[in-house]
């Protein structure tokens, strides 16, 4: 499994509902492993790599949240300066577009770590794999 | 299955031309009662020269004055009753919403109708005396409650007089009991929809056959929507306070149109800004007429609803008259930017695009001397995507469907789900906002 399952929720323009999802991912002792807000005037999208995947999904959607999962690729980036360039170059040179990309607070042995979703998935794991581009398995990823 | 059923197949299905010898005979009767019974309707018939004796023919109905809303309202509280309160059995009030509330009373035979066309209305949903009748109408001074009680009691059915509101337990005994026939509004259908998937309680595994559901306007989108949540036939009822309460028409399975009751209640379309009647077919106000009330008669009453009639043999047998399905309010008929809106065309409009819920709210605002109009939508998991360039494309969608129905620009801002208050009554759906006093 080289694709990262991601969990999203829509979060109203409203004071408090970044804080309300929190609490419900901390009341299910979920841990979150990295995240990202993208916000516009009137809404959020909350994307979020967390230890567990179905029971953060079950306790969003109860604090009635709407959810999504997203494939996405974790990729360990050499943690110096045009790491990241580099590899968003080959996407580049490939003609993929990148759709959004975030970094988790974490190291995994040494590497920065990046989450990124590209449009076509598949293709998006193809270009990075010839390129020699370390992907994260899931696994791994959930628990950093 | 809904069988096909004709309470009063007499009345229901009578010649159009004995029908018409009927109303006149009635209408002569009641305008000569309201006359010499009630001093508003001596006082507005004199002020427009017009005396009973005038009416020699339908056609002449005409020459008779208008009774609005303000009228009643300056009637309050017992101004249009044409009995002494020795006669009255049963009061009951409009909502009273925007401003003092109209007041009607029901003699023993106002009563006695009020069943018999209940029962009309209830046997073109196919109730029997075999049926549980769940009426989650409010029971009170509202008339929705009493209105369906007193016709599922003259067929005889097993009435559940639940009122409104406790959903939960609505569902409980929805099943519990093997519930037939559920009468209540529209949308508060669509939350007891919503809850039985949160409990756990498979609609389709309930005994639901059919459901009269009015009181507020609603749409065929609706119907669809309703009839594939609660797996029942929805059909649609139609009535107001002023004239007797829920009964005055209803749908028959054909769903082509709401049979009016035009034995006991007259009915005419009108342009609302000329007051000139419309050709058959057309839209305009329904005005109503009623033939055999005794509390409280009404003359040409303007229900501010806009409808079209039209005559002929239904497929069900009957011929009374068949009204449209009410697409606005002359009175909540929006006016945006100078454009005519009515909250149903957007409500047409938005149910069309798949994934959208039946909730939603319209605010009209005024911020830069210019009207806005916005619509609050519901996420969905259909609706949702992680990508703010997807949403985008979904909103503008929604944004030009409407625009496409309504012919003006809008704006869409999509909301949690389950964030747009639930309503068990009548549900408010639009909030202006312009404080145009």
């Amino acid at each position: 499994m080289t694709q990262v399952k991601q969990v999203s929720i829509f979060l109203e323009n409203k004071k408090g509902r970044l804080l309300d999802a929190l609490k419900a991912l901390a009341k299910a002792k979920i841990n979150i492993r990295a995240l990202s807000v993208a916000d516009t005037a009137d809404y959020g999208i909350l994307r979020m790599i967390v230890s567990d995947v179905p029971r953060s999904k079950a306790a969003l959607e109860a604090s009635g949240f709407t959810v999504k999962e997203t494939e996405v690729i974790a990729i360990g980036v050499n943690d110096q300066p045009g790491g990241l360039a580099k590899i968003l170059e080959v996407l580049n040179n490939a003609g993929l577009n990148v759709e959004y990309v975030y970094a988790f607070a974490e190291k995994h042995e040494n590497d920065a770590i990046v989450v990124l979703r590209t449009e076509n998935i598949e293709l998006g794991i193809k270009t990075l794999t010839n390129a020699k581009v370390k992907i994260l398995e899931a696994k791994k990823v959930y628990s950093i | 299955m809904v069988d096909k059923l004709i309470w009063n197949p007499k009345a229901e299905s009578m010649l159009p031309k004995e029908r018409e010898l009927l109303q006149l005979e009635r209408l002569q009767h009641i305008v000569k009662y309201a006359y010499e019974n009630v001093p508003y309707y001596k006082k507005s018939f004199d002020a427009a020269k017009v005396k009973p004796s005038d009416i020699k023919s339908l056609k002449d109905i005409t020459k008779l004055p208008y009774t609005s809303k303000d009228d009643l309202r300056s009637a309050y509280p017992f101004g249009m009753f044409a009995v002494p309160h020795e006669e009255i059995l049963e009061i009951h009030t409009s909502s009273g919403t925007t401003g003092r509330p109209v007041v009607v009373g029901y003699t023993a035979s106002d009563i006695e109708l009020w069943g018999e066309v209940m029962a009309r209305a209830l046997s073109m949903a196919g109730t029997t005396k075999a049926d549980w009748v769940q009426n989650a109408y409010g029971y009170g001074l509202f008339t929705g409650g009493l209105g369906v009680h007193y016709g599922a009691r003259k067929i005889g059915a097993n009435i559940i007089p639940i009122s409104a509101g406790n959903t939960k337990r609505q569902l409980e005994i929805m099943r519990d009991f093997g519930t037939t026939v559920l009468t209540c509004t529209p949308s508060y259908t669509l939350y007891l929809a919503e809850v039985a998937a949160e409990e756990g309680i498979d609609l389709k595994k309930c005994k639901l056959k059919a459901g009269v559901f009015g009181a507020e306007m609603w749409t065929e989108t609706m119907r669809d929507e309703i009839e594939k949540r609660l797996h029942l036939t929805a059909l649609n009822i139609y009535g107001l306070t002023e004239i007797i309460g829920p009964g005055v028409a209803q749908e028959c399975i054909e769903k082509t149109g709401l049979h009016l009751q035009e034995d006991h209640f007259y009915p005419e379309i009108i342009t609302p800004d000329t007051l000139l009647p419309v050709a058959e077919g057309h839209k305009g106000e329904l005005v109503l007429t009623t033939l055999t009330r005794e509390g409280t008669p009404m003359i040409r009453f303007r229900t501010k609803d806009i409808t079209g009639l039209r005559h002929g043999v239904c497929k069900c047998g009957r011929s009374t008259v068949k009204m449209d399905r009410i697409t606005g309010r002359s009175d909540d008929m929006m006016k945006i930017r100078g454009v005519i809106v009515f909250p149903s065309q957007i409500e047409k409009a938005l149910l069309e695009i798949p994934g959208i819920e039946p909730h939603y709210k319209i605010i009209i605002t005024r911020p830069n001397q210019l009207d806005e109009l916005e619509v609050h939508v519901e996420t969905s998991k259909k609706l949702f995507s992680d990508e703010v360039r997807h949403i985008e494309e979904i909103k503008n969608n929604i944004e030009s469907h409407i625009e496409r129905a309504i012919g003006i620009r809008i704006k869409v801002t999509l909301v949690e789900p389950k964030s747009i208050q639930r309503s068990e009554g009548k549900a408010k759906r639009v909030f202006d906002m312009r404080n145009l006093k």
